[in-house]
């Protein structure tokens, strides 16, 4: 299905035409990623109506003011926070957050970790471009050493951090990450984020080629796709290998599949234990 | 679904679980119950003295009234979850205290730009900093006026007593909902902690409003726009249909973002302003004692106004001519009855716990010919019937 229509017609059924074209520069992969999404929404027959978007600040936020869904563009790593009130009280809507790397893993990182421990019913779509894009390319939490960013003129020197690592190890349902060349595993994983229950996160390294890209001698988006395709293995392949080899590597695939009950689901519970502890047994 | 606070099942839960009638209880369980009563069903907020009694009260009732009460992981997180959950149709509470409070100003931008509905009680406690943590103050006057950047206009009302707390919440409640605004109670460590008796009414007696939800597509579709004249618009709320589209940027009245146009930014923020201004009947409050020949008027709030009537009482035993005024609702300021007064007075006194702050409000409304004074006190202690009248005896 998913391979079937075209990206007119995914475009026409999803996203507002009066805010076209979007902000997004020559050669940005977040247009790429926006489209897996709603292919995956699509595939799914999932009801417009009870999705929200909800998102931070960055190129990745703006997102949900092109998409023709209800939508809360918040606060710069907030997301999901914002994320946790709507979904609680109304448990019908679907909740997709649309974030960066810089907004997730850096000034959202403990709204992140703790969104996760709660298991919050949520799939979050991370933008992963190691850079800072809307502010012109300072150096992000996920930047590998020595990578350059305005910030980092003289190459990255702190450490980076795995997000979907950072996410099995807090307890999300579903992690998954891939490049944006690897569209249809993108797609799948998607679909079965959106399918589960509690927290679920596709990553993808997605080029920005004006303010990440110029800075490590990769000027166009075909450049970085060949980059990742050759910092990234698989997770199969990633096993079998000795560690000092995986250094500054990605590896990429499903890192959790797992059904833990959600927010949702445990709340529910509580409030009805705490009538069964009222001794009200309704 | 959502719980508005006055469908009948929410009313006989309220009837059962609390019975009308005198409790001794502190102001902290006042504020709870007034949020209660008012519809409030989703709290988030994060432990801080002074404050918590206010969260402990509402994680154990919330669950009983099929509510929702959350523990984030910080007082951002906390107003955040709010906001969502008011855009789904909720009343929504957090309750904090100073340090809290400045996490609280970057969302509580949002929810002013945003024109999302709640109520944030900082129980104001001795600052800067951690300062005093347990002991109360009267010194966020200004940070609950101007805490959150940019121009914008906040409503903010302060509870004098522990039973007026109950009533100021319920109140803070009402305004924010049919304004479409955030509302600060500025309350404090004091009367958080003193208890005292409280009558809780029957939930007849308690009158209790919703926002405005729009009445057809169109208004759904301007969520931003003043189809009224009154400059409140209707909200849409999130998973009806209405593809509502909602942004801290500068957005049109469809909310669309639009940051390039002058005239929108300019439109937006001038109405954000003049909802405020032109309904002023709605949240203008103060109370007044002796002011028709007070010729030392003592202007005081929050806490403060209770030693400062007592100081006024005993004054006027003594034969001074001396008046009480008391704004509840102190921001926007009673600036046009503060003129009325001020002309009237020879001295005004302005007792606070804080080192001069809602003086300097007083001061905009008043003539270089009136003597006016600050009676400021600050430790932690608040300040005495005895302290305030030897202030009055001194100017008489």
């Amino acid at each position: 299905m998913m391979y079937m229509k075209s990206a007119y017609e995914i475009r026409d059924k999803y996203l507002r035409k009066d805010m076209l074209p979007t902000i997004f520069c020559p050669g940005c992969g977040i247009g790429s990623v926006l489209q897996f999404t709603l292919r995956a929404i699509d595939d799914l027959g999932l009801n417009q109506d009870e999705i929200v978007w909800v998102s931070g600040i960055g190129c990745s936020s703006r997102v949900p003011g092109f998409v023709n869904f209800d939508g809360l563009h918040t606060t710069h790593g907030r997301a999901l926070a914002f994320a946790t009130g709507i979904k609680l009280t109304n448990p019908d809507l679907k909740i997709i957050a649309f974030m960066g790397d810089g907004d997730a893993a850096a000034i959202g990182g403990n709204h992140f970790i703790h969104a996760i421990r709660r298991n919050l019913d949520v799939t979050v779509i991370l933008i992963n471009n190691f850079t800072y894009g809307m502010t012109g390319g300072q150096v992000a939490p996920t930047a590998l050493k020595g990578l350059r960013g305005t910030t980092a003129p003289y190459g990255q020197f702190e450490n980076p951090f795995d997000i979907a690592g950072l996410a099995v190890a807090a307890g999300a349902n579903y992690v998954a990450r891939w490049s944006v060349f690897n569209y249809l595993q993108g797609i799948n994983s998607i679909k079965k984020a959106l399918s589960k229950e509690g927290f679920t996160l596709v990553e993808f390294l997605s080029p920005c080629p004006i303010s990440f890209g110029r800075r490590n001698r990769m000027k166009t988006a075909p450049e970085l796709l060949r980059w990742y395709q050759k910092i990234t293995v698989p997770l199969a392949k990633a096993k079998k290998m000795p560690p000092e080899e995986l250094e500054g590597k990605i590896v990429i695939g499903e890192f959790a599949d797992r059904d833990r009950p959600g927010l949702v689901r445990e709340y529910e519970a509580y409030k009805k234990r705490a009538k069964k502890m009222m001794g009200w047994e309704e | 679904m959502i719980i508005r606070g006055d469908e009948p099942e929410q009313l006989r839960l309220l009837r059962k679980l609390y019975k009308p009638g005198n409790y001794f209880m502190q102001g902290n369980e006042a504020v709870a119950y007034g949020a209660l009563f008012a519809g409030c069903r989703f709290y988030a907020g994060y432990p801080i003295t002074p404050s918590s009694e206010i969260a402990e009260t509402m994680a154990r009732e919330l669950p009983k009234l099929g509510g929702y009460y959350l523990q984030m992981e910080d007082e951002i997180g906390s107003i955040a979850a709010m906001v969502g959950a008011s855009w789904t149709g909720f009343k929504v509470m957090t309750a904090t205290a100073g340090p809290g409070f400045s996490l609280m100003q970057e969302n509580l931008g949002y929810a002013v730009m945003t024109e999302t509905p709640l109520v944030l009680v900082d129980v104001q406690r001795s600052g800067p900093s951690t300062g005093q943590a347990t002991k109360g103050a009267q010194g966020d006057f200004f940070q609950a006026r101007w805490g959150t950047h940019g121009d914008h206009p906040i409503v903010a009302v302060s509870p004098i007593s522990g039973q007026d707390a109950f009533w100021e919440t319920i109140r803070a409640f009402n305004i924010a909902e049919k304004l479409r605004t955030p509302v600060v109670v500025l309350f404090d460590g004091v009367l958080a902690h003193t208890r005292e008796l409280i009558k809780i009414p029957d939930v007849d007696e308690v009158e209790i409003t919703y926002r405005k939800l729009p009445q057809n597509e169109e208004e759904a579709k301007l969520p931003f726009g003043d189809p009224h004249g009154d400059g409140v618009p209707p909200m849409p709320l999130f998973g009806h249909g209405y593809f509502t589209h909602v942004t801290g940027s500068t957005h049109k009245e469809n909310g669309l973002r639009d940051v390039y146009t002058p005239e929108v930014h300019d439109r937006l923020v001038r109405r954000l302003h003049r909802k405020i201004e032109q309904n002023r009947h709605v949240y203008e409050k103060y109370e007044e004692h002796f002011t028709d020949d007070a010729e030392i008027l003592v202007v005081s709030w929050g806490v403060t106004a209770r030693p400062a009537l007592g100081a006024v009482l005993k004054a006027r035993e003594e034969g001074i001519k001396a008046g009480l005024f008391v704004p509840k609702t102190v921001h926007p300021f009673p600036g046009e009855r503060m003129r009325e007064l001020g002309k009237k007075a020879r001295v005004i006194l302005v007792p606070e716990m804080n080192l001069g702050q809602m003086i300097l409000e007083v001061q905009r409304y008043v003539n270089d010919d009136v003597i006016l004074r600050g009676v400021n006190k600050i430790g932690g202690v608040p300040l005495t019937v005895e302290e305030i009248l030897r202030e009055i005896r001194g100017v008489a």
